[in-house]
């Protein structure tokens, strides 16, 4: 298992390829989101749906041999593609380096500007709930 | 502008046109601006971006009862621009113009005062399937208030409603018939006319919202001889923030005031108000004055260039974006009616709104998508919301073109 550093920086990498054209950054995003394995249907509920943003958002957490494990699926393409990058790097790792990853591929792949100030705060709302699921198996393990 | 502008051989100098608008020189994402949102709300010209600097740096003053010269200047242009406005929809008098903040106003001004005073227990009002949340909502919180009952006429599948649909819904318990020109999401354009006619054969009175026909067609409320319309100034190259409400004198002078305050006032003791004369009497507080005297240039812009002409081009670049999306297999038109204003809503098979929306701004194209305030125009289709492109006078075939090669890409990745 890559590090989130290290997956981050692959992201980087290969984001650069597309820097300046924003339609191909697009479709290469929608492409990911595509690829990404999909969410069981008994997991798209309300209960799983992330408040904050424009488009739906599932996500559902699994903790296993002390890793967490996330999928998740969207109803748009675009969103669906940001949110397989979070699974890309979060998922499989410890509930401590999920709670400490400082994800800056964000910036560095010139998301910010793509996503706009509305989806920022979707995004923003996804990565806050995959630190608290992380949070909360951490907690759940020390008071066994 | 005058003459460099106007129509040789049917065909607009649209990059004269486009000239007085400084925005549509700027690039986004390192495309020329495209711009489709019309329909929200259109680009203003210069003259309207000056009228408003020089209003500011020149004779800002509060109107009406005022006797220095800077007040008798602003009063002037105010009232200037009311007089434009009457000439516009061809009102009989400028007194029977209302300024507001727009045409959601103008649909609550009219439900609050003339609903409250001639809408009562059991009355019916009649909108149509097609309306935008402003002309659905303030009927909604009036017969619920009231306990009168609100019947909507159905639509087809074309985003067309028919007569005789209309023709059973009313009675002679209809007080109010609540229809929208032109639709915001579709672009059709009813056939307000004979609703009318029929309409006052039952004694019901009748409100066109105009906000989106207003800029595209030759609007003339003595010729329609509707009670009221509303309709909003940033959606016809002037500012936001002013509307503007046609009412009928008669009515206007006996509904109740709408707002109370400065202005809408004759004489005040605290035994009692006597309330000004229209259109003052529903004017109450200092109105929005720089914007109000910045929409007579836009409408100046649009008489110069003349509603027939607008229209013409707008209908050229409307079938034009019609033919090339009729040629992409995966994209299915939302509204199709024979009517149209330059209104073209869209699906891509398999993609959802927002995603198109965004890939087009990728190209510098701006369009809307969602449900555009018409949710149970939505529901009707069954679908969640659409693409909307909507053309203005400073469109050209180049953008339209634009627009179908970008929508072509987009479709072109759709998963089979």
């Amino acid at each position: 298992m890559s590090s989130i550093r290290q997956i981050q920086d692959e992201i980087i990498s290969e984001f650069a390829l597309l820097a300046d054209d924003r339609e191909a950054t697009l479709f290469y995003l929608m492409e990911l989101g595509d690829k990404m394995p999909p969410l069981a249907g008994e997991y798209k509920t309300e209960d799983n749906l992330i408040k904050g943003c424009q488009s739906k958002v599932w996500l559902h957490a699994d903790y296993k041999e002390g890793k967490v494990f996330f999928a998740a699926d969207s109803n748009t393409d675009i969103t669906r593609g940001l949110i397989s990058l979070l699974v890309r790097i979060l998922s499989g790792q410890t509930p401590d380096a999920i709670i400490d990853a400082d994800l800056d591929f964000i910036e560095k792949i010139g998301m910010g500007q793509i996503i706009g100030s509305q989806r920022s705060n979707g995004f923003a709302s996804m990565i806050k709930q995959m630190k608290m699921y992380a949070l909360g198996y951490k907690t759940k393990v020390a008071m066994k | 502008m005058g003459e460099a502008v106007k129509a040789t051989d049917n065909q607009l100098n649209t990059s004269a046109i486009r000239e007085q608008f400084p925005v549509l020189e700027r690039e986004v994402n390192g495309f020329p601006l495209a711009y489709f949102d019309n329909a929200a709300t259109t680009q203003k010209p210069l003259s309207v971006i000056n009228a408003l600097t020089e209003y500011y740096s020149a004779y800002n003053a509060n109107i009406h009862r005022g006797v220095h010269t800077l007040a008798e200047e602003a009063t002037t242009a105010f009232e200037q621009t009311r007089a434009a406005v009457r000439r516009l929809v061809n009102a009989r008098e400028a007194e029977e113009i209302i300024f507001t903040k727009g045409t959601s106003e103008g649909i609550n001004l009219v439900a609050a005062t003339y609903g409250k005073a001639f809408i009562g227990q059991g009355d019916e009002i009649i909108i149509t399937g097609m309306e935008h949340h402003s002309n659905i909502v303030p009927w909604q919180m009036l017969a619920e208030e009231k306990g009168a009952v609100l019947k909507v006429i159905p639509i087809n599948e074309r985003g067309e409603i028919s007569l005789d649909e209309f023709n059973s819904r009313l009675s002679g318990n209809t007080k109010m018939v609540a229809i929208c020109l032109a639709s915001n999401a579709l672009g059709t354009v009813n056939p307000v006319k004979e609703l009318i006619t029929a309409a006052h054969d039952a004694g019901a009175v009748v409100l066109l919202d105009a906000a989106q026909a207003l800029p595209h067609m030759e609007v003339d409320v003595q010729a329609l001889d509707c009670d009221f319309l509303a309709a909003s100034a940033h959606k016809m190259y002037g500012p936001t923030g002013v509307g503007i409400l046609y009412g009928k004198r008669r009515l206007l002078e006996k509904m109740p005031p709408y707002q109370g305050g400065g202005e809408m006032i004759k004489e005040v003791t605290f035994a009692r108000t006597t309330y000004n004369d229209i259109p003052f009497k529903f004017e109450a507080g200092t109105p929005n004055i720089a914007d109000v005297i910045a929409f007579k240039p836009a409408i100046d812009f649009i008489n110069t260039i003349g509603k027939e002409n607008i229209a013409r081009h707008e209908h050229a670049l409307l079938q034009q974006a019609t033919a090339g999306f009729q040629q992409i297999d995966s994209v299915q038109l939302v509204g199709t009616a024979k009517e149209k204003v330059s209104v073209l809503s869209f699906n891509i098979t398999g993609m959802h709104p927002f995603d198109i929306g965004m890939m087009l701004d990728a190209t510098g194209i701006a369009v809307r998508t969602g449900h555009h305030c018409t949710m149970p125009l939505m529901e009707r289709f069954a679908i969640e919301g659409t693409v909307r492109a909507s053309f203005a006078v400073y469109n050209t075939a180049e953008e339209v073109d634009r627009l179908i090669r970008s929508v072509e890409r987009i479709a072109a990745r759709v998963k089979k």
